[in-house]
């Protein structure tokens, strides 16, 4: 089953392909400038890669990524290599985080990280240990039993991310070994300490073969722990490519039109980018 | 830590399932015992054992004695109606609080009742000459009528209230307000044309709450009302799904759209069931989802069929207490209902930031 991690380091296998997706507002019946929201954008995701979608409010960058999750109708091809034609089966390749949850019920915090086992078979208690795991990977298994109508915003972002982690918890369960995980600004809610937390959690995943997508708004956060970035000005493609091709001074210029200073991270060589 | 507090909710949800299924057989006995003429415990027992047993009632003396024919003729078919219909409305008042999302989402408060009551009114007024609308078809051909006149409400608040951020609670009350106005004034434009023998048949039907239990009520009460109660519980899962928003659930690989038209059907079904055959019964539908989700949390597993349980037990002790409160005169069974959900609705409505409502 574990065909991408078998077969060897080197091959490489393009998971999502993204081909001129263009995504208008829904209804609208001229195509204006404002009613296009995503035009003609292409970009390509590995197995085991991170890709981090940067870009100024209302861009379209959560629009892109409600494509891929299938939400929304679009325009030109997004293709994911292996995935399921079957609603249940595709559920167990494909994790989406939203960027707000709107529970608002008192299920406990396992009953919601355990509603991500819905589309497995794979028996309850295996399912409970799953459910113990990614709770202590995001750091919230003291939360447990509490309600999650109790806890703080930063709480329930954990809890929602537990969940989808738990979603595509093994390679075994995914059809075809594909994974996808869709992330929409994930550490929104997070403090420094469990963004770190999340950002290495991300890292184990695709160190496994998972393609991972996010939003970030945090160009350091993206720049330090994706290996490649989107960046997206006004619905259009502005730049595609690792780190380094899109994290410039003059691209991020042309994005927030703010003035930076690019500078290298000590450790790990990734660029830093310093507001002037 | 945590396997304490698992066991809590286990021992809880235990605890709950056992109250339920102990108090529904005392209530229902109570139900049969209490009434204008009071009957003793050990004679209502007696009877009922009779009516089990015997299938050709007191074939001996060619008579019935008084109590066989109280708790055999009036009372029993009437706490079986009340029993199926209490369920029905507790369960989908569960069911239809998990569709949209907000635990303030009743059947008679968002004009389903209201838009059941004129689809059976429309059925009494069109189909009153081809039909005694009496007899088996007759109510049968109503049920259908307040069926249809209930999905119509149904989809029209749904649409009109949600979107893909949830159920505003103010859009859906006033789409209630509107629905139940429209359904009334339909109504009451029926009895405005209708003659007089329609006149009396809807007015006749408006009122017969419980009261006008039968047999044929209870057969088609228990046929359609079982198929409901049993096919609602298999939407367990994609309910809890369900809560955690649309596309969430879409993303767990439920195929949203034909459930929510399933659940829709479903409730429409249960409500329209119960308004054709018991009449208007406010609340339930509000007070035991909201109590039962308090006690053991609002994992539908558990949740609809404890609702059922409860509605049930409510709507038994509800009539007994309309039957015997000012005895001789019985009270409609809606009336104590109203008096018991009534405040409780106005104390959730003031906590409703507690549940994170808008």
């Amino acid at each position: 089953m574990n065909l991408v991690c078998v077969k060897g380091e080197n091959m490489i296998r393009r998971l999502l392909d993204i081909d001129k997706v263009s995504i208008r507002v829904q209804g609208a019946k001229k195509s204006t400038a404002h009613s296009v929201l995503v035009n003609s954008v292409s970009c390509h995701v590995n197995a085991g890669e991170v890709l981090a979608i940067i870009g100024a409010n209302g861009a379209g960058k959560s629009t892109l990524l409600n494509a891929i999750a299938g939400d929304i109708a679009f325009t030109g091809n997004i293709t994911i290599d292996g995935v399921s034609d079957q609603a249940k089966l595709r559920a167990r390749q494909i994790a989406v985080l939203p960027q707000l949850s709107l529970l608002n019920f008192p299920y406990r915090v396992s009953e919601v990280v355990g509603l991500a086992r819905i589309p497995h078979d794979s028996g309850r208690q295996r399912d409970d240990e799953i459910v113990q795991e990614a709770l202590t990977l995001m750091d919230i298994s003291y939360l447990s039993e509490r309600l999650y109508t109790e806890l703080s915003g930063g709480e329930k972002q954990r809890v929602q991310l537990a969940r989808v982690f738990a979603q595509i918890w093994q390679q075994a369960d995914a059809p075809n070994g594909t994974r996808l995980l869709l992330l929409d600004e994930p550490t929104a809610a997070l403090d420094l300490g469990h963004q770190k937390l999340l950002m290495g959690a991300i890292r184990e995943l695709a160190s496994h073969g998972v393609a991972v997508v996010m939003v970030l708004h945090d160009i350091n956060l993206a720049a330090r722990y994706a290996d490649k970035a989107l960046a997206l000005l006004c619905s259009e493609r502005l730049a595609f490519g690792t780190i380094e091709q899109v994290i410039t001074r003059q691209n991020i210029k042309s994005l927030f039109d703010v003035d930076v200073h690019i500078a290298q991270h000590p450790e790990h060589n990734s660029p830093v980018v310093i507001g002037l | 830590m945590h396997s304490v507090g698992q066991q809590q909710v286990f021992s809880n949800r235990a605890i709950v399932i056992g109250c339920a299924c102990a108090l529904l057989p005392i209530s229902f006995f109570l139900a049969l015992s209490f009434g204008t003429v009071s009957i003793s415990f050990s004679d209502t027992l007696w009877s009922l054992l009779n009516s089990v047993i015997v299938s050709e009632p007191a074939s001996g003396t060619g008579l019935i004695s008084r109590t066989d024919l109280i708790v055999q003729q009036i009372r029993l078919p009437r706490a079986l109606l009340a029993a199926v219909v209490g369920a029905l409305l507790g369960i989908c008042g569960a069911t239809t609080q998990g569709l949209f999302r907000n635990p303030l989402a009743d059947p008679s408060l968002i004009g389903v009742t209201a838009g059941a009551s004129a689809g059976a009114a429309l059925t009494i007024f069109f189909a009153g000459s081809l039909t005694s609308l009496s007899g088996l078809p007759g109510l049968g051909l109503v049920s259908i009528g307040a069926f249809v006149g209930g999905s119509i409400a149904v989809i029209l608040v749904y649409s009109l209230a949600t979107n893909t951020q949830g159920t505003s609670v103010a859009t859906m009350l006033l789409a209630g307000i509107a629905i139940t106005a429209l359904a009334g004034s339909l109504t009451n434009i029926l009895e405005f044309f209708g003659d007089e023998q329609i006149l009396r048949r809807i007015s006749l039907w408006r009122m017969g709450g419980l009261d006008g239990a039968s047999y044929q009520r209870v057969a088609i009460a228990a046929i359609f009302g079982s198929i409901i109660l049993v096919i609602l519980p298999r939407f367990s899962t994609a309910l809890n799904a369900l809560l955690l928003g649309e596309s969430e659930a879409r993303h767990l690989g439920l195929s949203v759209q034909s459930i929510k038209i399933k659940l829709v059907l479903l409730v429409a079904a249960g409500v329209g069931i119960s308004v054709a055959l018991a009449s208007t019964i406010a609340f339930i539908g509000l007070i035991i989802p909201h109590m039962i989700r308090l006690l053991i949390g609002p994992d539908h597993r558990y949740l609809l069929p404890i609702s059922a349980l409860g509605g049930a037990i409510l709507l038994l002790l509800s009539d007994t207490i309309a039957r015997t409160i000012v005895s001789p005169i019985e009270l409609p069974v809606g009336l104590v209902t109203a008096i018991l959900g009534a405040p409780f609705f106005i104390s959730l409505l003031r906590r409703r930031h507690e549940f994170g409502m808008r």
